[in-house]
């Protein structure tokens, strides 16, 4: 049974535009469709010129998380009948907008390689695996999900007052590293996320936590990376 | 702009990141990645279950083994020698990717973990044994973002978004690219020694699939405008377990941990079909087994669909193994598979034909393997062909990581002894032509229109079982939507980050490879792995036990065979 949708779209062409503004739209679509659904029947059906990234369509690529009715949300990771007949859809905040709902990224990833996000082990490797125990792999299982779609860093209050921030995407996968029984890259990575853009920056909002598409716990990450920081300094 | 390298590499999947990786290590070699995506959304990061390889940490198993089970599973179309290479190869990779931090699940040991995967027996088919690496149900994920992170730690360049337009040849060299910046809409030639296509799949021709938006066959379509013949087209595979209407993948792993498929009487219908591997039957066969099913009337409630029964395995195995599986089918089904029966249905999913290459990525153009210098192909738009009429699960992550590594190997040694070729004259002069087309045209057809035409006849007609009636409806079709597509027009007049011109783009290499599927599904009269004909229901090994090419003439496809290479395992009748 198809529900009709009023959808306001924030539209902005940097190259173009002096500022941005809202186009409307309406569709009608099935409850059970996702938000991406929405957007492809506008840009396919309406207008074309409609602009946002997408490709796996179910959650796993990272590229559409936007701000829909004020959340930030993967928007093939979430259901019309879970956002209801209204819904205004933004770009993440925090990131200089390219067009519509496409942020440069640049800044982004630029933020994840700051912080080392590769296993560090310079030692001879074994002809077979280095052996590690469930235990071990279970310490940074939640971490390992991180799909690098900045729905968290573009929730962070500190992070929009302070754009140096690496921001919470980057010390998840900081964290990914340091709890990983093979890394030794421990001190070549504390200088980055004990500094003074670094973890200490985080005031525990849970803004990302509550932003992440994959469930991961964020703050409980940057809590864990704070305390080992401590530990290690002790 | 102009821009100068000793290798490129086209493509930031598994294949790409793996074959770049090779090329960071070896010192002085200057390589670029070009991608349309940021290279973590490319769609190797979909793929769930595991990689093969024969380490044997739960129990006995060797490569031999995997070769027999490839070649077997792929219909003996499987170039023997290749799929040999790959199942040795795929143990010492799986151990790189893990030198460079793969967080695999564990054993109790320590060791890599290893599940059980269809069609990948012991002993030559006694039985299931467990050969599947993974990493709980997304490995491909973790393959994906530890090349990256690695490619990262390498200082590798990228290109991202960077949107192929075409590939320069000249006097039978390859030594260039044309590439439109998406972000500006500036068309840039890249200059190179060796160019890698790692440019995936080509799943949203059809209706229901798998794939993601972006899979769309650019790279392979554009070789193929070229003159570069593409083999085993019509050799595509339906993955047996997608949801219901939207084609998301849910992992053979969720049988590999004792999933079972039930029809609307509840029945374990592949016990009917393949008695010893059950629902671990190879995919080509799972699919055509819920074909029949819904055909004869027990599809649930008569409809198009059967149901994945997960609910025996208990809350531990699907949160803890499945737990990506188990988040898709709440969220999209609104279905708790801990309690409640999984709607599924086939969906596009892999293509085992594409780019033809040797065992180190070398792009092969005829019937007698003539490699074309410094062109490289590798991942799901090559054909070595190590997936024969269907390719076994697990086996496209073990492809991507040893071909990828074979051809970015293969590579650096090329650069370091091959000159630059000069670029001829004018060489983006087409590629501008095509832009400013679609970017000047005022009116004419939508290329959403003709995109969800075409998507519809491939799935009604090119789909899981085919016949000589269907396959020329559907050639038929899709040559009035190419007639169509020629007058196709865009409202997005701007250069500035132009999606609209990327997804016209896309249509018209979704419909240049759908004619060279249905040319090859009509010439291949037998039926044989994933491609089944209603009207040739057995299959042929007097007249097809070939690999088919399919070449892009002036005067229309032309097709042709080639050998395959059974130097290992005789055809046999395929039961499982």
């Amino acid at each position: 049974m198809l529900v009709q949708i009023r959808c306001k779209i924030r539209r902005y062409n940097p190259t173009q535009d002096k500022k941005p503004y809202f186009s409307v739209y309406e569709v009608r679509m099935e409850p059970t469709d996702r938000v991406l659904d929405l957007l492809n029947e506008i840009k396919w059906k309406l207008d074309g010129t409609l602009t946002y990234r997408r490709s796996c369509a179910h959650g796993v690529c990272g590229s559409d998380a936007m701000r829909i009715n004020g959340r930030n949300r993967l928007a093939c990771k979430v259901l019309v009948r879970d956002i209801g007949e209204k819904m205004t859809i933004e770009p993440m905040m925090g990131f200089a907008v390219l067009r519509d709902l496409v942020v440069d990224m640049e800044p982004f990833f630029e933020k994840y390689k700051a912080v080392k996000p590769y296993l560090v082990n310079d030692d001879p490797a074994p002809v077979t695996e280095r052996l590690q125990s469930p235990e071990e792999r279970a310490a940074f299982d939640d971490t390992t999900k991180c799909i690098l779609c900045a729905a968290c860093t573009t929730a962070c209050p500190p992070f929009w007052s302070n754009p140096d921030f690496v921001g919470p995407a980057a010390l998840v996968n900081a964290h990914r590293f340091i709890f990983d029984s093979r890394d030794k890259g421990g001190a070549e990575r504390s200088d980055v996320i004990s500094g003074r853009e670094g973890v200490w920056r985080c005031r525990t909002v849970f803004n990302c936590t509550e932003a992440c598409p994959r469930g991961i716990q964020v703050t409980k990450a940057m809590e864990e990376v704070k305390r080992k920081l401590l530990y290690d300094r002790a | 702009m102009y821009h100068r390298f000793d290798a490129i590499v086209v493509g930031a999947g598994g294949a790409g990141l793996m074959a770049a990786m090779q090329l960071a290590r070896t010192p002085g070699i200057r390589t670029a990645v070009i991608s349309k995506l940021y290279p973590t959304r490319s769609h190797t990061g979909a793929a769930q279950g595991g990689i093969g390889a024969a380490l044997g940490n739960l129990e006995e198993d060797h490569p031999e083994w995997h070769t027999f089970d490839t070649v077997k599973g792929g219909d003996y179309l499987v170039d023997q020698d290749a799929a040999d290479i790959m199942c040795h190869e795929a143990v010492e990779s799986v151990y790189e990717l893990e030198h460079y931090g793969l967080p695999f699940s564990r054993t109790p040991e320590g060791k890599i973990n290893q599940r059980r995967f269809g069609g990948h027996t012991r002993n030559f088919g006694e039985g299931p044994v467990r050969r599947s690496c993974f990493a709980a149900d997304r490995t491909g994920h973790m393959i994906l973002q530890t090349l990256y992170q690695q490619c990262i730690k390498r200082e590798v360049d990228f290109y991202s978004e960077f949107q192929l337009l075409d590939l320069i040849i000249t006097d039978g060299v390859c030594c260039g690219l044309v590439v439109l910046s998406i972000k500006d809409g500036e068309i840039h030639v890249f200059h190179a020694k060796a160019i890698l296509f790692a440019t995936g799949g080509y799943g949203r021709a059809w209706k229901i699939t798998s794939n993601a938006l972006s899979n769309t066959g650019d790279g392979v379509a554009i070789a193929f405008r070229r003159g570069i013949p593409l083999e085993d087209m019509e050799l595509y595979q339906f993955h047996p377990t997608g949801v219901y209407k939207l084609g998301i993948l849910l992992t053979e792993g969720a049988r590999g941990e004792g999933g079972i498929l039930r029809n609307n009487d509840g029945e374990r219908f592949t016990e009917r079909y393949a008695p010893t591997l059950l629902d671990l039957a190879p995919r080509d066969m799972v699919s055509r087994f819920i074909y029949q099913e819904v055909k004869e009337g027990r599809g649930i409630n008569g409809a198009d669909y059967v149901h994945l029964d997960l609910t025996h395995l208990g809350a531990d195995v699907v949160e803890n193994k499945l737990p990506d599986l188990a988040d898709f089918v709440r969220v999209y089904l609104g279905v708790d598979p801990v309690r409640e029966l999984i709607p599924i249905q086939p969906t596009a999913h892999y293509a085992m034909g594409g780019i033809p290459t040797d065992v180190d990525g070398r792009v092969l153009v005829d019937e007698v393997n003539t490699v074309l210098p410094g062109f490289y192909a590798a991942g799901e738009c090559a054909c070595v062909s190590v997936h024969g009429a269907n390719r076994l699960g697990t086996n496209s992550l073990v492809d991507i990581v040893v071909f990828g590594r074979r051809a970015g190997k293969h590579m650096a040694s090329y650069v370091q002894q091959a000159g630059f070729t000069e670029l001829p004259a004018g060489s983006d002069d087409e590629s501008r032509r095509q832009v400013n087309a679609l970017l000047s045209r005022e009116s004419g057809e939508s290329a959403a229109e003709i995109r969800e035409g075409l998507q519809d006849a491939m799935m009604d007609k090119v789909s899981v079982v085919r016949s000589e009636q269907t396959l020329q409806h559907a050639q038929k079709t899709v040559r009035d939507l190419r007639d169509r597509f020629t007058r196709v027009a865009i409202q997005d007049r701007q250069t500035w980050y132009n999606s609209e011109l990327l997804e016209t783009l896309e249509v018209g290499y979704l419909l240049d490879l759908s004619e060279s599927i249905i040319a090859g599904a009509l010439a291949r009269k037998e039926s044989r792995g994933a491609h089944y004909r209603e009207d040739f229901p057995e299959r042929d090994d007097t007249n097809f036990l070939r690999h088919s090419l399919v070449f892009n003439t002036p005067d229309g496809l032309r097709i042709a065979q080639k050998p395959v290479d059974v130097s290992k395992f005789q055809p046999k009748e395929r039961k499982y």
